[in-house]
């Protein structure tokens, strides 16, 4: 079966012209494959390159050298086009920030890659909807705008996002960090169901509990650290 | 004879005039540059009409003046003495017996025939100028045909008054292609000007001249579901009693006594002698 | 996909100056692209040689197969009035403000070709009431609206021909914050929803954040690096870009 992430030989750096051009290299001969329907978690100490290692999946940053593929698409070097398509069918991604136009309703932040897929408008609300009550956010909430709300209430948001499509590869950025026990346990089975049907997940979890429930095994980041900074 | 060359008008400039109605005549509505000239008579009442009409004239013209529509108004009666003291010119006021008429205002009711020429004073030949003041651009617009301004100005006259109040210079296009400013005759005077005669339009100020050759398509803008109308009082001439012939309002008294008359005084006196009479015809 | 839009090694100089060197870009079907950098580099020229309001001195500008530099301008007037639209930073630079609202609307549909007074005016008050602003208000001149309303006025007869393409010169700039959110949302759901393709400069890398599928930063009259555009802002290569994202200053 062709893994559904699929990353060799990944070296990643960050030239910083200026600030004296100093070189910053993060991750060096990288691997990870991913089947689909396993949950992988990214572990390591803090700035070991997790998130860095979870944007190159997500086309957020660009590899300095090396392969990422996605559903058998090579990331490295693609037109962004090609990426804006995998994101549109193929990858869905969680992440800890919430990056949104302030007046654009919850419900229909939700909504917005079924839309940007194709789904009419009334369905793709539908399903945010139902999303949004599964994830306990209040009802007077959908229609306002998350740019107003607490830390947990915007993270539903953002997990009610990237899991209303049924997309092949979830890449989650600690989903479940500023949850109650209840939200906790109905993202995970969320992640669960996702895997039940064959999603690849990969995932940060810094809540080790959640990571020992949903993840099959973890992929220690550390190991990547180049020569240089080890 | 005067002292003047024939027509006032030195013959270069006559010739360049004449060049300039040869170019308008070949592009019907097109606004054709011409060298203005200095007239003996100030903006507003004739420098544009009167070098056409010097242009035109030969030693065996007849020659009609009429300033909205009557004969004896004084603007009128200058350009008529105008040219009868530089051209020697005969001169009259009888539509039918004249070879080159000017006019301010108006076209005769008599309709006009091959032969005849009919010369208009104008004193802002550019449709589009209340809409658009950049010269540049209204050049642009014509030589495109981006009409639609032309449009939004009768748009708003619906949307603020519910019909086009556009009563006077309103706008028509010409063989399919130029919108042209028909000078500020009464919009009554629009459907005649798919006519007989020449048409030429002369603007002083701005130095531009234009025209319609006879037998040309006319077609006054408007809307499907608001068709232009010529629209005219809702009266007859109290001294001929027409109904088909566009009024003046004359108020008679200080008592609020008015009376609507027909605004062609050759016409309405020419009816009258063939025994038309009107309600007032008797004072 | 084809390109609705292919531009190759559009320059544009000012005299000795350059406006811009050596620009290209694409552009499909349903794609914003972005355009960012700072006052001076060349954003701007470029938008205008595209959008035929400057010539260009060198380069090459297809449209749908049209080659538009070499195309007579009475024929690219006419694709261009119907096909494309072009939003101007100064709302009063797109509006005419001495027409009522629904005038403004309905130029576009009467230059081409609309002659029915009802249906333009039923057209002008949908519009006006799609960019949120009270159709009552369709016989009102733009100069008694609030700039956010012209600009959504501008938006409106800019939009109103279903254009295939829209080209926007910082569309909220000069704006209130709050005003700005909203026209950005609107602006979101008019492209999306129309399949409009657009191209949106501005110096505001929130607005392209949102907005932009894909991002150009120019310096100096020249393209210094394009990409994804949340790789290009979280991600940039050039130092330029990289002073450029980093002198975002934080909220």
């Amino acid at each position: 079966m062709t893994p559904a992430v699929e990353v060799s030989a990944v070296a990643k750096g960050f030239t910083l012209h200026n600030q004296s051009g100093v070189q910053v290299n993060v991750l060096d001969d990288a691997k990870l494959t991913v089947a689909p329907g396993e949950c992988v978690a990214l572990g390591g100490a803090s700035g070991s390159g997790k998130s860095t290692l979870l944007r190159l999946l997500a086309g957020n940053y660009l590899a300095t050298e090396g392969s990422v593929r996605i559903a058998g698409t090579e990331l490295v070097g693609a037109h962004p086009r090609t990426i804006t398509a995998l994101r549109r069918d193929t990858v869905g991604y969680v992440s800890q920030f919430l990056r949104v136009v302030p007046r654009v309703p919850a419900r229909e932040v939700v909504a917005e890659p079924l839309l940007a897929a194709g789904t009419a408008r009334d369905d793709a609300e539908a399903a945010a909807e139902t999303l949004l009550a599964r994830l306990n956010l209040p009802r007077p909430l959908w229609d306002l705008s998350p740019t107003t709300f607490s830390g947990g209430e915007q993270q539903r948001v953002n997990v009610a996002r990237g899991f209303i499509n049924a997309y092949p590869v979830l890449l989650l950025d600690e989903p479940t960090a500023s949850l109650d026990a209840a939200n906790r346990a109905v993202v995970l089975s969320m992640i669960e169901e996702a895997k039940a049907r064959g999603a690849a997940i990969v995932g940060i979890f810094h809540d080790a509990d959640a990571r020992s429930s949903v993840c099959d095994r973890v992929v220690d980041v550390s190991a990547f650290t180049p020569a240089d900074r080890r | 004879m005067s002292d003047y060359n024939f027509a006032y008008l030195d013959e270069p400039t006559k010739r360049m005039i004449r060049r300039a109605l040869l170019k308008a005549l070949a592009i019907p509505g097109y606004q054709v540059p011409f060298a203005s000239r200095e007239m003996p008579m100030p903006y507003g009442w004739g420098p544009g009409g009167v070098p056409v009409a010097a242009a035109l004239l030969t030693p065996d013209a007849t020659l009609k003046v009429i300033a909205q529509g009557a004969a004896a108004t004084t603007n009128a009666v200058s350009i008529r003495r105008f040219f009868a003291k530089v051209a020697d010119v005969a001169t009259t006021t009888r539509t039918e017996d004249a070879t080159v008429i000017q006019t301010r205002h108006r076209i005769p009711e008599t309709p006009l025939t091959e032969g005849q020429i009919l010369v208009y004073q104008v004193p802002i030949p550019e449709p589009l100028r209340f809409l658009e003041p950049r010269e540049t651009e209204t050049r642009r617009m014509h030589a495109l045909e981006d009409y639609g301004l032309m449009h939004v100005k009768l748009y708003e006259d619906i949307a603020r008054h519910g019909h086009v109040a556009t009563a006077y210079a309103y706008p028509l296009r010409v063989a399919g292609r130029y919108v042209m400013d028909p000078s500020p005759i009464p919009k009554f005077d629009n459907p005649k000007m798919t006519m007989d005669a020449i048409q030429l339009f002369g603007a002083g100020r701005e130095a531009r001249i234009y025209a319609i050759p006879p037998h040309t398509e006319t077609v006054s803008l408007d809307f499907e579901d608001h068709p232009f109308e010529p629209g005219r009082a809702p009266h007859t001439c109290a001294l001929c009693g027409a109904e088909h012939t566009y009024l003046d309002e004359v108020v008679t008294d200080d008592k609020g006594g008015r009376m609507f008359v027909c605004s062609d005084t050759d016409y309405c006196e020419q009816r009258r002698a063939a025994g038309f009479v009107g309600t007032k015809a008797a004072a | 996909m084809t390109p609705l839009l292919d531009v190759s090694g559009l320059t544009k100089r000012y005299g000795s100056r350059i406006g811009c060197r050596d620009v290209s870009l694409d552009l499909i079907p349903g794609e914003v692209l972005g355009i960012v950098g700072e006052s001076g580099s060349g954003k701007t020229t470029g938008l205008n040689c595209i959008a035929s309001h400057l010539s260009p001195d060198a380069g090459r500008i297809t449209y749908r197969g049209h080659d538009l530099i070499a195309m007579p301008e009475p024929e690219r007037r006419r694709l261009m009035r119907a096909e494309w639209a072009f939003v101007h930073q100064n709302p009063a630079d797109g509006l005419r403000m001495n027409v009522t609202a629904g005038g403004n609307v309905g130029e576009r549909l009467m230059e081409s070709g609309a002659r029915h007074y009802g249906n333009i005016r039923g057209a002008a008050s949908a519009w006006l009431e799609r960019v949120e602003i009270d159709p009552a208000r369709i016989d009102d001149r733009p100069t008694t609206f609030s700039g956010g309303m012209r600009q959504r006025l501008q938006i409106a007869r800019a939009l109103v021909t279903n254009p295939r393409i829209v080209l926007m010169d910082e569309p909220t700039g000069g704006l209130d914050v709050s005003v700005q959110a909203r026209l950005l949302d609107l602006l979101k759901k008019l492209v999306h929803d129309m399949g409009l393709a657009a191209i949106v400069v501005t110096h505001d890398m929130g607005v392209v954040r949102l907005m932009a599928d894909r991002l150009i930063v120019m310096k100096d009259g020249q393209v210094v690096e394009q990409g994804l555009t949340d790789q290009v802002l979280d991600d940039p290569q050039d130092a330029y870009s990289q002073l450029l994202v980093s002198s975002v200053l934080p909220v």
